[in-house]
């Protein structure tokens, strides 16, 4: 096997390193154009107990940790600016006051060190980090966390919406519940850890062709709380109803395409009971599970970065460095797939 | 038994001569929940197909339901998926309009059928049947039934390019001519368009 130094890999390739900034979590991501990560430094905000993100709070958080985060990841990989060859950044969907911070940041290394720069669309990087990680090459993905829901395919150039919420995305669903009880934020793995002593109690199940709902589940077990059913028992029906949901959208867009790979990625990708849930089905269905490892799952400067070289490579070339707030996933012509 | 398809959520066999769909079980999912859900939905569709068939829709007969696996009649034909591209022009439009007047009672009826291609409507002896009512549901919102017919549009759309134009307008003659309020949902239609996944914001 041939040996590289990481100093031969810098001469021999590019390297891009990116900023994430959408919503909780300030990272810097250094990858090469090979696909080796070198650097994945973050700071994530932590909104006060019993409350959700406060958008000027995490600006004011980004805004005070983006130089340290920076200076982590170019030690922590062992290059200077001055080894970087482009500059990604994720442009949107997000929070305005966050995203913002990302953009100027970005505007500014590049200008100062005279680096390419292009824009990230968030959900998109997701995925591609994912396939990196997990090596699958062209699957149904499965996109959860804080902001989105959504069951994504490629098809005829794009990353197509097969399933999505109608309302709000699971993880924000889990983390709502979790504030109403008085659990501490982040509240998905306190509510997987309750679940593993819980029994079913009825909850609503609702999908709707292709679309999901999970605002009214939340009502549906906020009521059984404030009736007095054990708190164990609704965060085992509310992960077991929330997920088969889940499950059931990705099998229909599996049956669908007819995708021989499923991949997890984002932020709930982490819950164990769904990543054997989605396990099963697959087994049953005859194709490949994979979910993206723990490190990748949040939201991380990495795949920021690895998307951009992607779009770059491909020939993109970002012309208005503005954050997109709103930005659908389908709106980004995948251009480095066939 | 012959095994005749297997969709996301049931598989679907003759036997002596009757189409079985038989809702599985699925392992991913707690038994409370599978038994349940295979359970509602298999009366559901039942319910709802035998409502069509009342109000003049072609569907499958039922013969009978039983936990989780409806019994009906068997339509074999040609689906319009591969007959629309073997036919003429003027056989495509009559049709076609033919699938608009069918969708037209259904709405009249309060169903709506979630599904609309072309895989799910199959003309057997020159008469046109809908099949596959899985994702069927009671609804009488303007909003359900013109996001029904823009399911129909799209899979012409991708399936039929070609006859698009002519497929589409004779659906909708005969869509207004079996249903009433078909103002109000072809605006919505055009809105639909103009929105959400289905097109740039």
């Amino acid at each position: 096997m041939l040996y590289f130094s990481k100093i031969d890999i810098y001469l021999m390739f590019m390297l891009c390193l990116g900023i994430e900034s959408t919503a909780h979590t300030f990272g810097v991501g250094i990858v090469s154009d090979k696909g080796e990560i070198l650097a994945n430094s973050k700071d994530v905000y932590k909104p006060p107990h019993g409350s959700g993100i406060v958008p000027h709070d995490a600006k004011v958080h980004h805004e005070n940790c983006k130089e340290r985060v920076l200076e982590d990841a170019l030690k922590s990989a062992g290059v200077d600016l001055s080894d970087i060859d482009l500059i990604a950044f994720s442009q949107g969907p997000g929070l305005p006051p966050c995203l913002w911070v990302g953009t100027e940041f970005a505007k500014k290394i590049s200008n100062e060190n005279n680096i390419p720069l292009i824009g990230v669309n968030h959900p998109v990087a997701h995925i591609e980090i994912a396939k990196l990680t997990t090596g699958a090459k062209d699957p149904v993905v499965i996109y959860v966390s804080g902001g989105n829901t959504q069951i994504l395919a490629f098809a005829g150039g794009r990353y197509r919406v097969f399933g999505e919420t109608e309302d709000i995305s699971i993880g924000n669903a889990l983390d709502t519940f979790a504030r109403k009880v008085g659990l501490p934020y982040p509240g998905g793995p306190k509510i997987e850890k309750l679940a593993k002593s819980g029994k079913y109690v009825e909850l609503p199940y609702v999908v709707k062709g292709m679309d999901l709902s999970f605002s009214g589940i939340v009502t549906a077990a906020e009521k059984l709380y404030r009736d007095g059913v054990k708190l164990e028992n609704i965060c085992f029906s509310l992960q077991e109803t929330c997920f088969s949901m889940l499950v059931e959208v990705t099998e229909r867009a599996v049956a669908h395409t007819g995708k021989k790979e499923v991949v997890l990625t984002g932020g709930v990708a982490a819950n164990k009971r769904l990543i054997e849930m989605l396990e099963i089905m697959c087994k049953e269905r005859g194709c490949s599970f994979s979910s993206v490892p723990m490190e990748y799952s949040g939201d991380n400067g990495v795949m920021i970065s690895w998307t951009g070289i992607l779009a770059y490579k491909s020939g993109q070339r970002t012309k208005n460095f503005d954050p997109i707030s709103r930005w659908r996933t389908d709106e980004v012509e995948i251009s480095w797939m066939k | 038994m012959k095994l005749v398809g297997r969709g996301a959520e049931a598989i679907l066999y003759v036997e002596n001569g009757v189409l079985v769909k038989e809702r599985i079980s699925k392992g991913y999912r707690i038994k409370e929940l599978d038994e349940k859900l295979r359970s509602r939905r298999t009366k559901l569709e039942s319910r709802i197909m035998i409502r069509a068939r009342r109000y003049g829709v072609n569907v499958p007969k039922v013969m009978k339901t039983e936990d989780y696996k409806i019994f009906m009649e068997f339509i074999e034909g040609k689906r319009l998926k591969e007959f629309f591209n073997e036919t003429t022009s003027e056989n495509r439009k009559k049709i076609a309009k033919e699938v608009g007047r069918m969708i037209g009672l259904l709405h009249s009826s309060g169903i709506i059928h979630g599904d609309l291609t072309t895989s799910n409507m199959i003309l057997r002896d020159g008469e046109l049947y809908f099949i596959d009512f899985g994702l069927a549901f009671h609804s009488t919102s303007v909003e359900d039934r013109a996001v029904d017919l823009h399911l129909l549009e799209q899979a012409y759309l991708s399936t039929h390019h070609e006859y698009f134009e002519e497929l589409w307008s004779s659906t909708i003659i005969g869509y207004k001519e079996t249903f009433e309020n078909w103002g109000k949902v072809l605006s919505r239609l055009e809105e639909i368009k103009k929105r959400g996944r289905y097109s740039k914001r």
